[in-house]
């Protein structure tokens, strides 16, 4: 029994121990000697791991007592976090370097953050979603204020824990409320009684509000998002580049199976709430992002903008609604990845900058580059026919056919308030008058992490790479 | 009366007379040693429950630790806590609310509880019937066996919060004198130590 239950957590198990092994050979080699090398493994480690979980066998697996279960849907997303954090580990080396920042712990921070994102997209049960979800929070509390002697990005990791604290408190509540009025944890066994013909009772209803306020936070959906912009701005950049991929990736699959599994006989009840966070998303997105000069802040709002679009697409409550947030969020992930490969090297005499007014006429120094974020600003905003485009398309599709109209039309506007600030970044670089120069030298990883990224979104208007595919598949795993 | 209503009404008797007292001692010492017999009159109750591991737990956790950390706080730093007395007064009304929500909300929890049919026998699927094990036991194999998994997943939180600490606090100084501890070892006397034949009125 056990030899089975190890063998379906094998992936999970693997990284665990590395990331020990990783700890002792950071402690045990002299200071610095080490640190370089093992942020480079850890990156190959989370791709193999990544490689690995993708080349698995098919199928549905359970595992200690169907507390955790390995499906197509969580292998997917697991695949998705894995490379997601693989890249921006392996972006952040010489940004951390520059700054003086590197230590082996970040790596072997970021490769637990990993085990409890995958422990969050694999939970069946109540405890182990919270053990998961709090693996990965209190590791990004640390890296959050990484860089222990600013005052800016120690605020950032202490409003970051505040506030994280506040959102676990309202999870637990509605997961202890969940168990009171269902008798257990495990997801079977809530479905079992949310499937009754009756109406869903008051407490259950209420623990489902609970439980869905505290991964709203985690996502930072509206009115749960106020930690974003701080936090995004405060931390390290390459830490702001890993929060704004993974994480997401794993609280919004983490959310789409509770709401699709769990509580899948209740969808009107929770289709309003899930509306409402999407729409005030997207629009609080979009409009507060306009007055931002910061680069970093900016993204933050444009993270808070596309997890509306995901959360619209599991409003819909649907097979092709979780189809359409996998192939969102995947193409979210290649955007961001992207787009952090360009602000890691936005500097002037080796200090990092961050406002965008920097960007005056950038194309004129630097075309190449210019022209990869063009694209990606471009795939950002939405507009066809690049595969960012597609991302909000199948949201959409997703949001009418499930007779959400009105909630698709307040996407298509926001998606066009929003183009405003992802557009004017382009009209800086291109048409602006020339500001003082960007003088970053871009490493060639970083170089191909860009124009790989900016590649993909305009060759996968072919047939995306079949990630719908893929995805569709793996949401066939999840809706029953 | 039985001999458990006695040991009832005797342990209640403590905890409510002792509690009484953590809060209007004026040596702060004798507040906390007031708390520890509290904490003692409860585990009391604990074990007429018939809940022994939480007695046990609460006579190790909080008498062993949390009580004697009390206790070294207390005697360690400068606390004024004649000041912090001083406005007890003006608080008595918040705790008297605080204190009347409480007993709602105790007053709910016992009387208008509602849960679904199937949810005593979904909870009973975990649990172990009670009247066959000790809960000693049947925490054990609840804990070591079918939440093994999330029992080893706090293991790895909890090493994320030392890493986290250690990254966030730890300084290495420069310059600092440290110990080498088989480098003491292996001071050898004949080295160390030479022995100068000084003639007398000459000096070295």
């Amino acid at each position: 029994m056990i030899s089975h239950d190890l063998s379906v957590v094998a992936p999970e198990v693997a990284l665990a121990v590395y990331a020990m092994a990783a700890l002792m050979w950071g402690v045990f080699t002299k200071p610095g000697e080490a640190d370089r090398t093992i942020v480079y493994v850890t990156a190959g480690v989370l791709a193999v791991v990544g490689l690995w979980i993708a080349a698995g066998e098919a199928g549905t697996r359970f595992a200690f007592h169907g507390s955790f279960v390995d499906d197509g849907f969580s292998r997917f997303a697991k695949v998705l976090i894995l490379f997601g954090a693989a890249a921006t580990l392996a972006m952040a080396e010489s940004y951390l370097s520059k700054t003086g920042l590197l230590k082996f712990e970040f790596p072997v921070l970021i490769t637990l953050a990993s085990v409890g994102m995958m422990t969050m997209v694999s939970a069946n049960d109540l405890i182990v979603l919270y053990m998961g979800l709090e693996l990965t929070s209190l590791s990004s509390y640390v890296v959050a204020a990484f860089r222990r002697d600013s005052a800016r990005a120690t605020e950032a990791g202490l409003k970051y824990f505040m506030l994280g604290a506040l959102a676990s408190g309202l999870l637990l509540y509605g997961a202890s409320l969940t168990y009171g009025f269902t008798g257990t944890t495990l997801f079977e066994g809530i479905a079992s009684v949310v499937d009754q013909p009756e109406p869903i009772s008051l407490g259950l209803l209420f623990g489902l509000v609970f439980l869905v306020a505290g991964i709203a936070f985690k996502v930072s959906a509206v009115p749960f998002h106020m930690w974003t912009p701080d936090v995004y701005e405060g931390s390290p950049t390459p830490v702001t580049a890993f929060f704004s991929t993974a994480p997401k990736v794993a609280a919004a699959a983490m959310l789409a199976r509770l709401l699709l599994d769990a509580f899948a006989g209740a969808v009107a009840d929770w289709q309003q709430i899930l509306a409402f966070l999407s729409v005030a998303s997207m629009f609080l997105g979009a409009v507060a992002a306009i007055g931002q000069r910061n680069i970093k802040r900016l993204m933050a709002y444009s993270s808070i903008t596309h997890m509306g679009f995901v959360l619209m697409g599991l409003a819909a409550g649907t097979e092709a609604g979780a189809t359409a947030l996998l192939i969102y969020l995947t193409i979210y992930v290649v955007m961001n990845v992207g787009v952090f490969a360009f602000i890691l090297n936005m500097e002037k005499d080796g200090k990092p900058v961050t406002d965008i007014a920097a960007l005056g006429l950038y194309s004129r120094r630097e075309p190449g580059r210019a022209a990869a974020l063009a694209v990606l600003m471009f795939s950002l905003a939405g507009v066809p026919p690049l595969v960012g485009f597609f991302g909000k398309f199948y949201v959409l599709v997703a949001a009418v056919d499930a007779g959400l109209v009105w909630l698709a039309v307040a996407g298509v506007i926001a998606a066009v308030i929003a183009a405003f600030y992802y557009l004017r970044i382009v009209y800086l670089m291109y048409f602006a008058e020339p500001t003082e120069a960007l003088d970053g030298r871009m490493p060639a990883l970083h170089g191909a992490f860009l124009a790989g990224s900016a590649l993909l979104m305009i060759f996968g208007i072919v047939n995306l790479f079949g990630i719908d595919g893929a995805a569709a598949t793996a949401a066939a795993a999840l809706v029953r | 009366m039985t001999a458990a209503v006695v040991a009832f009404y005797f342990f209640s008797a403590v905890a409510v007379l002792s509690g009484f007292l953590v809060i209007t001692a004026r040596n702060p010492v004798h507040s906390v040693l007031w708390l520890i017999l509290a904490f003692f009159a409860a585990a009391g109750l604990f074990v007429l429950l018939g809940a022994e591991f939480l007695a046990m737990i609460m006579l190790i956790v909080y008498v062993g630790a949390v009580a004697v950390l009390f206790l070294f706080v207390v005697m360690m730093l400068d606390v004024d806590f004649a000041a912090l007395k001083a406005g007890m007064s003006r608080f008595i009304p918040v705790g008297v609310l605080f204190g009347l929500v409480l007993l709602g909300i105790l007053y709910l929890a016992f009387s208008d509880w509602q849960a679904s049919e199937e949810v005593l026998a979904l909870r009973g699927v975990v649990a172990p019937p009670p009247e066959q094990v000790e809960n000693t036991v049947a925490l054990g194999t609840v804990l070591y066996s079918r939440y093994i998994f999330v029992f080893q997943m706090s293991g790895i939180i909890l090493l994320v919060a030392m890493v986290g600490a250690i990254v966030l606090t730890l300084r290495h100084r420069e310059g600092v004198k440290r110990q080498d501890v088989l480098k003491q070892m292996y001071r050898d006397p004949k080295q160390a130590v030479s022995l100068k034949d000084v003639k007398p009125g000459q000096g070295l």
